[in-house]
């Protein structure tokens, strides 16, 4: 393989895990945000949640890996379920200012709970020994963990694709993000289906949290670290849109990835660069209504 | 607002009683005579903490520009702090690269500097509202600091630039270790820019601004240029906010690209929300009680604060929606009717 190919190779490769990471935290935020237009500048908070419990799952329980991911999706979901009753809830018909002023202001209320608890240094988890090597696929190798990542995204992808597609809730959920006023009148319960969605949403995202551990290290900024990026791919995407989050987090990622690869200083430019130039051509993202 | 200030005027026409309306809006109160007196006071009473003092009266200055384009235009930005970094940082190269160390003309290239990237940012996103507004603002802010990072060799990156010297105020008074000439001129010039702030609300140029906030279709159907007077806020919010930034550089001599960060725009925020957006003198309040309590929690420990910051958010959300100021008045109006059956 010529040396041009083998680093488009890596940029595709490297950037499609990172891209599997943006979409499976910012989906979740898509959906609610489509459903209610809720501003939820609190989303990264529960990915940074999930990541501590799953660093704590592991370290002090002795889950394994794939048991602490699992149950992180569990918890933090069903958690997040208390925090959308208590606080959200109140504020669905308030103004854009208001939700984003109330979500800001968890985040900061978690981050220095978990500073206080697990201090800011960077934390890492000891990953089970097949996850840790290299893989080798049509004769080129390829970090484990990152292979696994794509394939935990993938999966989640099609999971997502076929309960939006082809189940019933799915459908309940595009018609209440098409037009939430005709969803009620014909009988759907938004309220329920928002609150469902925000679990799974959540649940998500403290998953994205945990598989993330691996790929950043976790400190408890990552919740306003790369908050601007969930945002960057909902916005990108197209409020509550699958397919547009799912495109927006590709080329997010790899855009980002590729920019790191071919002139480190810039790295960080480039992907607001491309994010604000498609923002500006296409204000509601490559998917949503206008 | 209420109908009955403009009934003493029946009989003119209408064009009178809007110049009436607005003349008894811009009358003076005598209670707006206090922050200034409290501030004089504070530079006897705290002689000691006049570096501090310093700080809080610009950040007052920053609230109050950020007052301008989300209390009175309703632009909810999150990118605010771009246009401090930028008067910080115009301030800072002018002393450091182009060896112009007189401060008072270092604030007005600040100025001039952010209003110009005001009025070019504002006319491309200020088209845009809810997320795709606030992402473009985070954004743009971001791609400043990235961009300053960029250009480590000039701006020093995060390690900042310490050591600016400049020429003494006036060219008479010299800078003393504890800040008391820093803090006078923080306040000359936070007087002479919130006189121009009042003036420009009171005016029927703010008068518009408030058409736009409460209800744009309308003022669109009255064809008023909407874009246009939100663009012209934008910029004089961000010059303000330059000259900000630019005494930030000046008192502190020294910058980093943290004025950037997310947490500044967020801070300024908060300061505005807690004290009370779209009345001028929340930025006084809600930035006197966000600084205090930073220079307090912050001592104790950054987490203490950090969480305070959180739990004001939301409570003011919850609670208090118009901010401290709102709640004072709510709390006199009951007064008021308890005395009066």
């Amino acid at each position: 393989m010529s040396a041009t190919a083998n680093i488009i190779v890596s940029i595709l490769f490297e950037g499609l895990a990172y891209a599997m990471f943006l979409f499976i935290v910012s989906v979740g935020l898509s959906v609610t945000m489509g459903l209610m237009g809720f501003v939820n500048l609190a989303h990264g908070a529960f990915a940074m949640a999930g990541g501590y419990l799953v660093l704590t799952a592991m370290r002090s329980w002795d889950v394994p890996f794939f048991a602490a991911l699992a149950l992180t999706f569990v918890v933090v979901g069903a958690a997040s379920v208390v925090f959308e009753r208590v606080f959200y809830a109140r504020l669905y018909k308030a103004t854009e200012l208001d939700q984003v002023l109330l979500t800001i202001g968890l985040a900061f209320m978690a981050i220095a709970t978990y500073t206080y608890i697990y201090g800011p240094r960077p934390q890492s988890i000891v990953l089970p020994s097949y996850l840790t090597g290299q893989i080798d696929i049509a004769s080129r190798t390829f970090p484990a963990y990152r292979v696994f990542v794509i394939a935990v995204g993938a999966a989640l992808t099609a999971a997502l694709w076929y309960a939006f597609e082809r189940t019933n809730i799915g459908a309940k959920i595009r018609a209440a993000v098409d037009n939430r006023r005709m969803a009620q009148s014909i009988g759907i319960d938004v309220d329920r289906l928002f609150t469902l969605t925000f679990a799974v949403g959540s649940g998500l995202a403290a998953l994205g949290g945990g598989l993330a551990i691996d790929l950043f290290g976790l400190t408890p900024s990552f919740a306003v670290l790369y908050l601007v990026f969930f945002l960057l791919v909902v916005a990108v995407g197209g409020l509550g849109s699958l397919k547009g989050t799912l495109a927006a987090a590709i080329l997010l990622g790899v855009c980002d990835t590729a920019g790191k690869y071919i002139y480190a200083g810039a790295g960080g430019f480039i992907i607001y660069a491309v994010a604000m130039l498609i923002l500006l051509i296409k204000p509601a993202g490559l998917y949503g209504r206008e | 607002m209420a109908a009955s200030d403009v009934t003493a005027a029946v009989g003119l026409d209408a064009r009178d009683r809007a110049r009436a309306f607005l003349a008894t809006r811009h009358r003076f109160g005598i209670f707006e005579a206090l922050p200034w007196v409290l501030a004089v006071a504070a530079f006897f009473v705290f002689p000691d903490r006049m570096a501090f003092g310093s700080q809080v009266l610009l950040m007052v200055l920053f609230a109050l520009s950020l007052d301008l384009i989300l209390g009175f235009a309703g632009i909810v930005s999150l990118g605010h702090a771009a246009f401090f970094g930028l008067g910080a940082y115009t301030a800072a190269l002018l002393t450091l690269r182009g060896g112009w160390e007189e401060p008072i003309s270092g604030l007005i290239v600040a100025a001039a500097v952010a209003a110009v990237a005001g009025a070019a940012s504002g006319w491309i996103l200020l088209r845009y509202r809810g997320l795709t507004l606030l992402v473009l603002t985070l954004a743009t802010t971001i791609m400043l600091q990235e961009l300053g990072n960029l250009w480590r060799d000039v701006t020093g990156g995060y390690d900042g630039l310490p050591g600016l010297t400049f020429t003494p105020l006036l060219g008479h008074f010299d800078y003393d270790l504890y800040g008391h000439v820093n803090y006078l001129y923080a306040l000359a010039v936070l007087f002479v820019l919130f006189m121009a702030v009042r003036t420009i609300v009171y005016s029927p140029f703010g008068q518009t601004l408030a058409g736009i906030r409460e209800n744009v279709a309308r003022m669109h159907a009255i064809g008023s240029p909407v874009h246009l007077r939100l663009v012209t806020v934008y910029t004089i919010a961000a010059a303000i906010a330059g000259v900000a930034g630019a005494l930030f550089t000046q008192t502190n001599q020294y910058v980093t690209l943290g004025v950037f960060d997310f947490d500044n725009s967020a801070g300024v925020l908060v300061m505005l929300i807690l004290g009370g957006a779209g009345r001028l003198y929340g930025a006084f309040i809600g930035a006197v009680i966000y600084m205090v309590l930073q220079d307090y929690l912050s001592k104790v420990s950054p987490q203490y604060w950090q969480f305070a910051v959180g739990l004001l958010l939301v409570l003011t959300v919850m609670f208090a929606r118009r901010g401290l100021l709102g709640l004072a008045e709510d709390a006199m109006k009951l007064f008021a009717r308890g005395k009066r059956p």
